[in-house]
């Protein structure tokens, strides 16, 4: 079904992001401004959500020009459901990064960058053309070099040459794929390009194709032997930055991954077995970095990489009920994450510190924010009945049912060093007393109270969509279990897209 | 000229891989340079080269009646450039900064112990 509301998230945030550049310096403006536009756009997301929910996939051809020839934009239920859960994550920041940031950093242009990068993500999940999907990645890797890179200090620019070097090598495995691609099949559509790949006679062409996608986007969403880049360089920025690519940036490299894979590239055994090796290597490497880190952001980062292969290994089963593990896990992980370094910040503020050492007796003097902080992490280690509980199910069943004991093991493995962790961090930083109490450096006592309210507010609400996930799971459940379906069985996205044309 | 393109498409990545191994940062950037050219030159020639049928309708038909050059792998190696232009020239910004706080080419140096963060 043809429908123009579709672009509508990404004009609203192009809009908000070029509006904010009318007022450079006005940074008062800006704030309201982004969060203004960050709420609009989140009422328009929940408005294609409820349009798609109930009247199925819907495109929109660019300049009129009939699929496969123009760029179409495709808004299936996975699509809009990270649309959504992107807007959800975007007010949150949006809120709590005009209040945390320095002014310093607002003036050399974080808010317009912010909504560029939004937009960007938007355009990633909404797009059905794979050079666009290309131009849209790009779009988020300018914004996301810009946001890690403003402020300018030293370990800053140090982790962003990592950042950069791999993000750009990444973009161009892509390039080289896609290439590939359009020499072999002649098209760019990707629905277009899941009906011709499967005439393409040379299978091993075919193959070393889907590797360089493969390659380009675990770069991105930071899997086994490519990961480096992200523990060496997410500490570094400010935390309402911190978040946004903790809880958004990687998920958008799996979401890429499930929308090639489970369209153009279905995987056979070898692609399967690759993924697995990978997704097991991820969980293992990711939760032993996790556990000798002694700074919380440093622990969150590796945290990150823990569970990115959760949702790898999901993607290498490749069945209905791994599928929607791993959409599930996705859904989770986009809030959890963010709300995470959103909580980093807060701790930050509040102590001036975030060396587990030196932090501590944070539950003894603001009790009730310890107790929100506590629902979170307990959703992030998958206490029952929370929000990270209902996905490992899903994948513990099929790993157990596929017979992959090595998945199963590591999803144990991962799980239980999460919570080892994690109670680390909890008993460190909230319970035990402060080892030096006349260092304390709280910012937090002396704000305003509107500013303490517009700080623990962002966490609060994400909080609520958590606890929400993790009680009203049938729900989510349903919505997975539709998006699985679609990633499942293709042929409902090929004929949303080529309507009749397909025969 | 096919050929031709063949062999710099392989000068050309081997040429990079070899300058992003090294620890320079100046190499680093060239390599990541010549990549890119490396992977614009592989999207034209996938393409299919054809010499010398622009891709413009005879006005006495109504589709096109020969083969054509196809005009979409320029339009991609076009946006490509024009994206890896804006990203080499933010690359080459930033590791002139990096060199005048860390005073080291070498990627190595890039380590400062965990300092304070925010």
């Amino acid at each position: 079904m043809i429908d123009n509301h579709i672009l509508a998230p990404i004009f609203v945030q192009l809009f908000t992001a070029i509006a904010q550049l009318m007022f450079w310096r006005k940074t008062l403006t800006q704030r309201f401004l982004s969060v203004g536009g960050s709420i609009i756009s989140l009422l328009v997301a929940i408005r294609l959500f409820s349009r798609v929910q109930s009247d199925g996939i819907l495109t929109m051809n660019a300049a009129n020009w009939d699929a496969p020839f123009g760029i179409v934009f495709v808004a299936d239920t996975l699509s809009v459901t990270l649309v959504l859960l992107t807007s959800l994550a975007g007010v949150a920041v949006s809120i709590f990064s005009s209040v945390s940031l320095s002014r310093q950093r607002m003036l050399y242009g974080y808010f317009p960058i912010f909504h560029f990068l939004i937009m960007g993500l938007y355009g990633a999940f909404l797009t059905g053309d794979i050079f666009n999907l290309y131009v849209y990645f790009e779009v988020i890797i300018i914004s996301s070099f810009v946001l890690m890179t403003l402020g300018g200090r030293k370990a800053q620019l140090e982790g962003a040459v990592k950042y950069m070097a791999m993000n750009i090598l990444a973009s161009m495995f892509f390039l080289t794929g896609i290439g590939i691609l359009y020499g072999i099949t002649g098209s760019l559509n990707m629905a277009d390009l899941a009906l011709k790949i499967q005439s393409v006679q040379n299978k091993t062409l075919v193959g070393i194709t889907s590797c360089f996608f493969i390659i380009g986007f675990g770069i991105k969403s930071a899997v086994f032997p490519l990961y480096y880049w992200l523990p060496s360089s997410y500490h570094t920025p400010p935390s309402a930055v911190a978040a946004t690519f903790g809880g958004l940036l990687t998920k958008v490299g799996i979401y890429a991954m499930i929308r090639v894979l489970s369209l153009i590239f279905i995987p056979d055994d070898f692609t399967k077995t690759l993924l697995m090796v990978i997704a097991v290597l991820t969980i293992v490497t990711g939760a032993f970095g996790a556990l000798i880190k002694s700074n919380v952001r440093r622990l969150f980062s590796y945290l990150i990489v823990c569970h990115i292969g959760f949702m790898v290994g999901g993607i290498a089963m490749f069945t209905k009920v791994a599928l929607m593990g791993t959409v599930f896990y996705l859904i989770h992980d986009i809030m959890v994450k963010t709300n995470m370094f959103l909580i980093a910040g807060l701790i930050r503020q509040l102590r001036g510190t975030l060396d587990m050492e030196k932090l501590g007796g944070l539950y003894r003097d603001y009790p009730k924010i310890s107790l929100l902080v506590a629902i979170v992490l307990f959703s992030l280690v998958g206490i029952p009945p929370l929000s990270g509980f209902w996905p490992k199910i899903f994948l513990f069943q099929n790993a157990f049912s596929q017979q992959q004991y090595f998945f199963a093991g590591a999803l144990l493995f991962g799980s239980f060093i999460t919570l080892f962790v994690i109670a680390k961090m909890w008993s460190q930083v909230f319970w035990k007393n402060p080892p030096q109490e006349e260092l304390i450096d709280d910012r937090f006592a002396p704000m305003p109270p509107y500013k303490k309210l517009l700080m623990v507010l962002p966490i609060a609400f994400l909080g609520a969509i958590t606890l929400y996930i993790g009680l009203n799971a049938e729900a989510i459940v349903n919505v997975t279990d539709e998006i699985s379906n679609q990633l499942i069985d293709n042929s409902s996205y090929i004929e949303a897209v080529l309507g009749d044309k397909t025969n | 000229m096919e050929l031709l393109l063949v062999i710099v498409i392989g000068l050309l990545y081997s040429a990079g891989v070899y300058l992003i191994l090294r620890r320079s940062m100046v190499k680093l950037l060239l390599g990541i340079m010549l990549l890119g050219n490396g992977t614009n030159i592989l999207i034209f020639l996938l393409g299919k080269i054809t010499k010398g049928t622009p891709p413009v309708i005879n006005e006495a038909y109504k589709v096109f009646q020969d083969i054509y050059a196809d005009p979409i792998p320029q339009a991609l190696i076009l946006t490509a450039i024009v994206i890896s232009f804006a990203l080499t020239s933010f690359a080459i910004v930033l590791l002139k900064r990096v060199y005048a706080l860390v005073d080291s080419d070498d990627l190595d140096d890039l380590n400062t112990p965990e300092e304070e963060d925010l």
